[in-house]
């Protein structure tokens, strides 16, 4: 019961969000050049033009042309790209899984590394280990992810050649129409570099932020008790302490998501990945404004839903927090 | 033999690269099975240092330099990690100050009892569920059955060190360290709690060492008194005897300073200044700076403890 409430109100604020996206998304269509000449080409006289840009609805009122969008827009409808002549819901949707799994890669590496080393750095804060990584971590923020792209590129790629640093390689079609590189080793292998160039945006803060949030977790007074309690190294330091550093993790962890797929338009671009980033670059240069439209409100709905998640999360790991409705 | 015997303890946390200070100066410490000793001292003389250090739990940086703990003849300083975890929590329990930070937020009351009865025994869920709502009731915990699902924070402060109580009681100790059990709970429920621990430990005979700054708490729960001043034991005797007759010129002034000693419509009477830190001690008699009856001795020396007292000029104490 709770956990609908919870859903419903979540529900009422995506909507809310989303409404928002839809009307910037709109608005971008007034200020990006002219999609007749991509439509048309050079040669059709300006009296067609006006004809056609009558017949298309460029000429309406900018309310009359957003009721109409917003109508089709609930109805899966986004317009039809100008370039591929195809629902441009359906051209990004395409894109989907590759974004998709490219964000997954790079989050299962984040996770993989970030915990343990972010752990290690404030079990063991003198070792050398842990200074190299922690230096390393400094560096590793202030570099711009393009020139880390970039070199990874130059050295895995070309210099030593062990990875493939461009495209997506083999796929397997699922049923349900889902392409994903996960089931060949090519596609692997593909993932690899992409996937590093990603997560290394955030991973550096973040090994930052579990070592501090462990550290100051270890120094508390329940850890001490638990000690004193005579519990194991192991059940002090990853039931008592770890799991208090859970909260802020997520809630951070949350927002970096967001961060991530912004970043997804970059990496993708240098790895030529084809997925939604990509395309959406594509799109810009083309000036394919139902395209535009289309890959920003989808990748608000994206948002919206990975908001929800991370709040749902939140409060199944925060006692404080109660769903409403739930038993207190 | 005394069951718990502490001699010679120093704890020091370092200053610089080189240099270290000493919170713990040389403290004794001798205690019997059952026997009741209050540690009494204002903020910072070591009184949390002596607690932890007992249990080897102090934090890094700091650390035990010196001397050693004596519990049934062993050495607890000088046990494996592993050994002294089964010490810890369960032949010695400790009571923390602030109920409020002392239970872990994010697990349920039940979870940390149970925990801590599976660290020392080989019990099962179910029989160690049964004990935990046992020993909830026994302190007084209304429907004590639901509150082991209870997080922390959906409990009072009394409420909550009524289960830290009742968590140091689950493996019957043989010794319970209380530091300051009631100084952060309310005013008008210090008095239960502390009641309540007199009464488990008479009818469990557990030992109990009680730190408070208090000195009007520990007359009423202790059989013997010991007072701290810098680091160091200042004096230690039967309760009795240091209440009607002290013989340290600090400990007269403690009891000087109890509302209770205060005439009607009198001002509260203080001791002048205040404690050194451990980082600036006055060299001879740590007290020397306070006290009406310093001398050039007192300056230069540093008092022995001897007859139970660390002065050069003692008070009269009882005529006996
Ligand atoms: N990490 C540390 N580094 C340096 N000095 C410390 C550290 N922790 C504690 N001390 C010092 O050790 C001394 C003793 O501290 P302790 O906590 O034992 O005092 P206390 O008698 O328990 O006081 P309170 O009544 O405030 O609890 C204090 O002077 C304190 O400043
Ligand atoms: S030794 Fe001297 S200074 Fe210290 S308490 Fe006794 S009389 Fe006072
Ligand atoms: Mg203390």
């Amino acid at each position: 019961m709770h956990i609908l409430a919870f859903l419903i109100r979540r529900a009422a604020q995506a909507m809310v969000v989303m409404f928002v996206i839809s009307i910037i998304g709109f608005s971008i269509q007034d200020n990006l050049g002219d999609p007749l000449r991509e439509l048309v080409g050079q040669s059709v006289s300006e009296a067609e033009r006006e004809a056609l840009r009558d017949e298309l609805g460029l000429n309406d009122p900018f309310l009359v042309q957003y009721a109409r969008f917003l109508g089709n827009a609930v109805q899966g409808d986004l317009g039809t790209s100008y370039f591929f002549k195809r629902p441009a819901i359906e051209v990004i949707l395409d894109k989907f899984p590759a974004t998709f799994e490219l964000v997954l890669g790079a989050v299962f590496i984040f996770v993989s590394v970030s915990i343990p080393a972010g752990i290690y750095c404030a079990i063991h804060r003198d070792s050398w280990l842990s200074r190299i990584i922690m230096t390393g971590s400094i560096v590793g923020i202030s570099i711009p992810v393009f020139l880390t792209a970039i070199f990874m590129v130059w050295l895995f790629g070309v210099e030593l050649g062990w990875l493939p640093a461009f495209g997506r390689g083999d796929t397997v079609t699922l049923p349900w129409g889902w392409d994903t590189g996960f089931l060949t080793w090519d596609g692997i292998s593909h993932l690899i570099l992409p996937s590093i160039t990603l997560s290394s945006i955030m991973l550096p803060l973040f090994i930052r932020l579990i070592r501090a949030e462990m550290l100051e977790a270890m120094g508390t007074d329940y850890v001490r008790f638990a000690r004193a309690k005579g519990l194991s190294t192991w059940r002090v330091r990853y039931v008592h302490a770890f799991r208090n550093t859970l909260l802020p993790v997520v809630t951070v962890g949350g927002l970096m998501i967001g961060t991530l797929i912004a970043y997804t338009i970059l990496t993708e671009t240098v790895f030529q990945w084809p997925g939604m980033g990509f395309l959406f670059l594509e799109a810009v240069n083309r000036v394919d404004t139902p395209l535009i439209i289309a890959y920003i409100i989808v990748v608000g709905l994206i948002f919206v839903v990975v908001n929800t998640i991370v709040d749902f999360i939140y409060t199944l790991i925060n006692p404080m927090v109660k769903l409403p409705g739930a038993k207190g | 033999m005394a069951m718990l015997e502490v001699q010679d303890l120093h704890v020091a946390f370092p200053r610089g690269k080189r240099d270290e200070v000493e919170a713990l100066r040389g403290v004794n410490l001798q205690l019997e099975k059952g026997e009741r000793l209050g540690v009494v001292g204002e903020s910072g003389a070591g009184k949390s240092m002596l607690a932890f250090a007992i249990l080897n739990l102090i934090a890094a940086p700091g650390r035990v330099s010196q001397g050693r703990v004596m519990f049934h003849g062993q050495d607890l300083l000088k046990l494996s990690d592993r050994k002294i975890r089964g010490i810890r929590g369960n032949r010695i329990s400790m009571i923390f100050q602030d109920p409020m930070v002392t239970l872990n937020p994010v697990l349920t009351i039940g979870t940390q009892m149970i925990e801590t009865l599976k660290a020392h025994r080989r019990i099962s869920d179910r029989d160690a569920r049964k004990l935990c709502i046992e020993r909830l009731k026994q302190v007084a915990i209304p429907s004590a059955e639901s509150r082991m699902d209870a997080y922390p924070h959906e409990l009072s402060g009394g409420l909550r060190q009524r289960v830290v109580i009742a968590i140091a009681l689950l493996t019957d100790p043989e010794l319970i360290i209380a530091d300051e059990p009631t100084t952060a709970l309310d005013v008008t429920i210090q008095a239960e709690i502390m009641s309540l621990i007199l009464k488990l430990c008479r009818e469990n005979d557990v030992a109990l060492i009680l730190i408070t700054h208090d000195l009007g708490v520990v007359a009423e729960v202790t059989e013997r008194i010991m007072i701290m001043y810098a680091g160091l034991c200042v004096e230690e005797g039967p309760t009795k005897q240091i209440i009607t007759a002290p013989r340290h010129p600090y400990t007269s002034g403690l009891l000087k300073a109890l509302p209770q000693n205060a005439g009607r419509g009198q001002r509260l009477y203080q001791i002048p200044g205040s404690m050194p830190p451990i980082t600036a001690l006055p060299r001879g008699c740590a007290y020397h700076p306070r006290c009406e009856f310093a001398d050039n001795g007192c300056r230069t020396r540093i008092p022995p403890l001897q007859g139970g007292v660390a002065c050069f000029n003692p008070l009269k104490g009882a005529s006996s």
